[in-house]
């Protein structure tokens, strides 16, 4: 019924792991050299935006708090993302073995994944995996003979509401609440879960954790660029052969990857799902990494034939439909920005309209109290920007007709 | 309401927060085992729930309108949602719609009248490499054509 393709497997995640050998490796190493090699591995978070996991792990290891919580964030609900579903299906290991290493490091006594609804049918699997790591003392009380090491994993379910992704209103909705995003600071790792200090790392971060752990940071670093190092696991879909998911090192120019997923006459290529850019063909020589075009992975392909008018009215959609309606930017720009794109559509605009919602879009990126209202006029920018001749053509053309 | 409906309902409410436990964290778990096997949450339930974790009510309410898998309006047996979100939309969701409200003879948002089925879109659901998706109840399928759709649904029952 569901294939998990994996189109290309790379040096790091899709390199082949053997279940529980980086528990066993780093509970051999104090927390101190897991730091250090995960400073040295310059890993960042892959979860969107890309902050230094050990920056992370040394603030949450550095409060003295003995209730400390590791939170594995698989709400992926980015439109165009499916990484994470295919590591949790087909490498669990990897994942959990990672955060059992993360909570050695940061010395958190409880994990939790928090599992969005739509991947429910996956949790019989995963609590199985659970089980057998309870069996052979990976989790429980003093891991692996470990004294003083206790921490076992607990799946939690999303019920359908992407802004739950974001960290602190993920941590809301653990809380029993409404997914409604916090003020920062106080940030996660001083006090989230439940008050107490919180790691929140998405599920491939963990996922390269066993990695660095067995190979080093050194090895890790030699990979991808100066400042985007490793692999990473792009969800491709959209106008192309080959959709699913590839194992690339960062610093994969998008014309590459459409070469090698078998793309034929891209317009455009949305990177870094719905709240993402989107680029023409006279960028397609730009790179994957946070030093050009960042991404959680999701790199959407749209040929010829699409209207990318429609597109970026599918995406203001989805950000009216999810914004948690707590600030004022957010809630009721992306309605006006969905507005905007209606009247592009039907070539009912002026200029000087259209330049006040570009306007409002730049506001909503500053004023927005979430990533979700700072980064979904991303689409409407970039699109307009980007695909002049087409957007501000097209409803005259329809007119006309 | 009966009185024996009642007391039924309260203690089935009461085995649940047995289970899940009486703190606040445990409000959506408890929600999310009476819409899984339910497929709604009661104004009785609510009530129930927000007494027994000694919450006001409205806030066991404003919890469930969150979220769009909670629901405090009847919901038919099985619950069908196609996804609306940028793959599904380009690789031909609209014909599946199309052909699912037509063999159910409703609309999107709408139950059917045996209360078998209700009709809902969903945002993106991580199926865009296999797309059109949609799930019912629990079950994900992928790759839809509008016979395909159709033959799911037959064959639930
Ligand atoms: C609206 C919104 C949705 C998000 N969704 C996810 C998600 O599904 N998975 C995820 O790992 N991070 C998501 N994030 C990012 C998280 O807030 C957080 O940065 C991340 O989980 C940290 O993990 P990392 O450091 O390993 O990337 C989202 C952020 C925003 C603003
Ligand atoms: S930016 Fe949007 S989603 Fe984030 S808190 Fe404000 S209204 Fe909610
Ligand atoms: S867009 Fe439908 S599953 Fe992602």
């Amino acid at each position: 019924m569901m294939e998990n393709k994996i189109e290309r497997k790379g040096q790091v995640l899709f390199s082949g792991y053997k279940y529980g050998e980086g528990i066993k490796k780093a509970l051999k190493l104090s927390r101190e050299d897991i730091l250090f090699e995960l400073k040295e591995s310059k890993l960042r978070g892959r979860g969107g935006a890309g902050f230094p996991t050990s920056t992370k792990w040394m603030l949450t290891a550095a409060t003295i708090d003995p209730d400390k919580y590791l939170i594995c964030n698989a709400d992926e609900g980015e439109p165009g993302t499916f990484k994470d579903r295919v590591l949790l299906l087909e490498y669990p290991a990897m994942v959990f073995d990672g955060m059992v290493i993360g909570a050695y490091t940061i010395g958190a006594k409880f994990g939790i994944v928090y599992l969005r609804g739509e991947y429910k049918y996956m949790l019989p699997d995963l609590e199985a995996h659970l089980e057998k790591m309870r069996k052979d003392n990976y989790l429980g009380e003093k891991i692996l003979g470990k004294d003083g090491f206790d921490f076992d994993i607990e799946i939690r379910l999303g019920s359908g509401a992407y802004v739950c992704g974001e960290e602190t209103a993920l941590i809301e909705s653990l809380e029993g609440s409404r997914g409604e995003a916090r003020n920062r600071p106080p940030f996660p790792v001083n006090r989230g879960y439940m008050g107490k200090p919180s790691s929140v790392n998405n599920v491939e971060t963990f996922a390269n954790i066993p990695f660095i752990v067995l190979k080093g940071g050194k090895w890790y670093n030699k990979l991808g660029t100066e400042k985007s190092t490793g692999t990473k696991l792009f969800s491709v879909s959209g106008d192309c052969e080959k959709p699913g998911v590839y194992e690339l090192p960062w610093g994969t120019k998008v014309s590459e990857l459409l070469e090698i997923v078998g793309a034929k006459n891209t317009k455009a290529v949305q990177v870094g799902g719905a709240s993402g850019i989107c680029i023409p063909k006279s960028q397609f020589d730009r790179m994957l990494a946070y030093e050009d075009l960042a991404t959680g992975g999701s790199v959407k392909i749209f040929n010829e034939n699409r209207n990318m008018l429609e597109v970026l009215k599918n995406f203001m959609e989805f950000f009216v439909e999810e914004s948690c309606g707590q600030c004022v930017p957010c809630r009721i720009g992306n309605v006006k920005l969905l507005e905007g794109t209606k009247m592009l559509l039907k070539g009912e605009f002026t200029f000087e309209y259209i330049n006040k919602l570009k306007e409002l879009g730049r506001t909503m990126k500053i004023a927005s109290k979430c990533g979700l209202g700072q980064s979904s006029p991303n689409p409407f920018l970039s699109i307009l920007e980007n695909f002049k001749d087409e957007v501000f053509n097209q409803g005259w053309r329809n007119n006309g007709r | 309401m009966l009185i024996s409906e009642k007391q039924a309902l309260t203690e089935r409410v009461g085995m649940l927060v047995q289970k899940y436990g009486n703190s606040r964290s445990a409000l959506i778990p408890i929600l999310q085992d009476i819409q899984h096997n339910f497929k709604y949450i009661t104004d009785f339930e609510q009530q129930e729930v927000a007494r027994l974790l000694d919450i006001h009510p409205v806030e066991v309410y404003s919890v469930i309108s969150f979220y769009s898998f909670l629901s405090s309006k009847q919901r038919g047996k099985n619950i069908v949602r196609l996804c609306q979100s940028i793959s599904c939309e380009l690789e031909g969701k609209e014909k599946v719609a199309k052909a699912i409200e037509r063999e159910l003879g409703i609309k999107f948002g709408e139950t059917t009248k045996d209360k078998k089925f209700t009709l809902e879109y969903t945002n993106c659901m991580g199926m865009c490499d296999q797309s059109p998706a949609m799930m019912v109840n629990e079950k994900v399928y992928s790759k839809l054509t509008p016979e395909k759709a159709v033959q799911i649904l037959k064959e639930v029952k």
